[in-house]
């Protein structure tokens, strides 16, 4: 039951979302708003079982509040990866290596924001992942030595702390 | 006057498309076109969503969305593969 | 006014960083590099490309206040969504298969990958 009301509310909110502007009760008109509520019941009992996994940990509201506040510290981060891209389109000074590190995120939502935060952010760009450890491997454009001195390498160097507020979101 | 910026900057999208495509048409390996074309299709993307804040139709940006998750999925196709899985 | 400043600097840093992205992938050496430039600065050039066509939508919606013109900013956003999440997703999807496809980095210092893949294979082999 909760997997259902989950995932209805979820797929209503898309559906307003898509359908904004379409008539003057607060941007909805009437009608648009009865089909969304019959055809987000539909796909609430067809897909509750794919969309919500056990775990609802999701629903707590300071994790999203946590994903809110991760946006400014992560747009700085990505400021700062384009003006090192741009430097490096430039001048063409690369200095490229593939190395691995170890994050330790346990669920499958934590691994992928992971991955795409670090594609988004300075210097990196995420090659593959071992499923078993969820280890990660990343291409590094410009590789710095002191990270190479033990093994698996530190990821403080790779991809500062951003390890510690995806587990304070997503786990 | 902000319909023609909008356009003109479009117009400098489709410039830096026809540079990208010379990467898919040179690129060595099958991967750096696939490259070539992933860049692509984001630019056309913007260059839509442009396109529809000049000419003020919104039923471009809908196509813009469409076309980003279509080519999503052509991406990831393509991306299965050349590494050899099962699509 | 200072919208419209705001618009001429936000086109501008955008189509810069899209014009940058396309430099980088035609003069970078290899297919993870092409991926650095091709990734990075086209997902930053769009974010402000929209970010650019969003205020224009929003203040035609604010001086009309037809609810009809909030559709071109909400569905700018939505765009915008799936650009951010879709455009990571694929790049790491086209590296996966370019280093299994047996694709090297140039000139590179270190390969983790490709020790580990090594060592996976031989305790197959024995």
């Amino acid at each position: 039951m909760k997997a259902f009301a989950v995932t209805a509310i979820v797929a209503f909110v898309a559906y307003l979302i898509l359908t904004a502007g379409s008539g003057h009760l607060a941007l909805w008109s009437i009608d648009e708003i009865i089909i969304g509520v019959i055809l987000s019941i539909i796909v609430g009992i067809l897909s509750r079982g794919i969309f919500v996994k056990k775990s609802y940990r999701m629903l707590n509201p300071k994790r999203w509040l946590f994903g809110l506040a991760y946006i400014g510290p992560f747009f700085i981060a990505m400021a700062k990866a384009n003006l090192d891209v741009a430097y490096r389109v430039i001048t063409g000074k690369i200095r490229p290596g593939i190395v691995k590190i170890s994050p330790n995120l346990k669920t499958d939502l934590g691994i992928t924001m992971l991955a795409n935060s670090i594609t988004l952010t300075p210097g990196t760009l995420s090659v593959d992942v071992d499923e078993k450890s969820n280890d990660l491997y990343v291409h590094w454009i410009n590789v710095k030595d002191e990270a190479m001195k033990k093994m698996p390498r530190d990821y403080r160097y790779v991809c500062k702390n951003f390890p510690d507020w995806i587990r304070r979101i997503a786990e | 006057m902000m319909g023609s910026l909008f356009l003109g900057a479009s117009v400098f999208l489709v410039i830096c498309i026809v540079l990208a495509m010379i990467r898919v048409i040179k690129g060595p390996t099958v991967p750096d076109r696939v490259v070539g074309l992933d860049t692509i299709n984001t630019l056309v993307v913007v260059a839509m969503i442009l396109c529809g804040a000049a000419s003020r139709e919104s039923i471009y940006i809908d196509v813009a969305i469409v076309y980003a998750l279509l080519s999503f999925i052509t991406t990831i196709l393509i991306a299965r593969y050349l590494e050899g899985g099962e699509i | 006014m200072i919208v419209e400043i705001l618009i001429y600097l936000f086109i501008a840093i955008g189509l810069t960083f899209n014009l940058l992205a396309v430099i980088g992938l035609l003069r970078f050496p290899d297919v993870y590099t092409r991926l650095h430039a091709g990734t990075k600065c086209t997902t930053f050039g769009s974010i402000f490309l929209c970010l650019a066509v969003m205020i224009h939508a929003l203040r035609i919606w604010y001086l009309n206040g037809e609810p009809s013109s909030s559709i071109m900013p909400i569905h700018t956003l939505i765009a915008l969504i799936a650009i951010l999440i879709t455009n990571p997703t694929g790049a790491h999807a086209i590296a996966r298969a370019a280093h299994r496809s047996g694709v090297k980095p140039v000139k590179a210092v270190v390969d983790d990958l490709e020790e580990d893949r090594e060592c996976h294979s031989k305790k197959s082999s024995t």
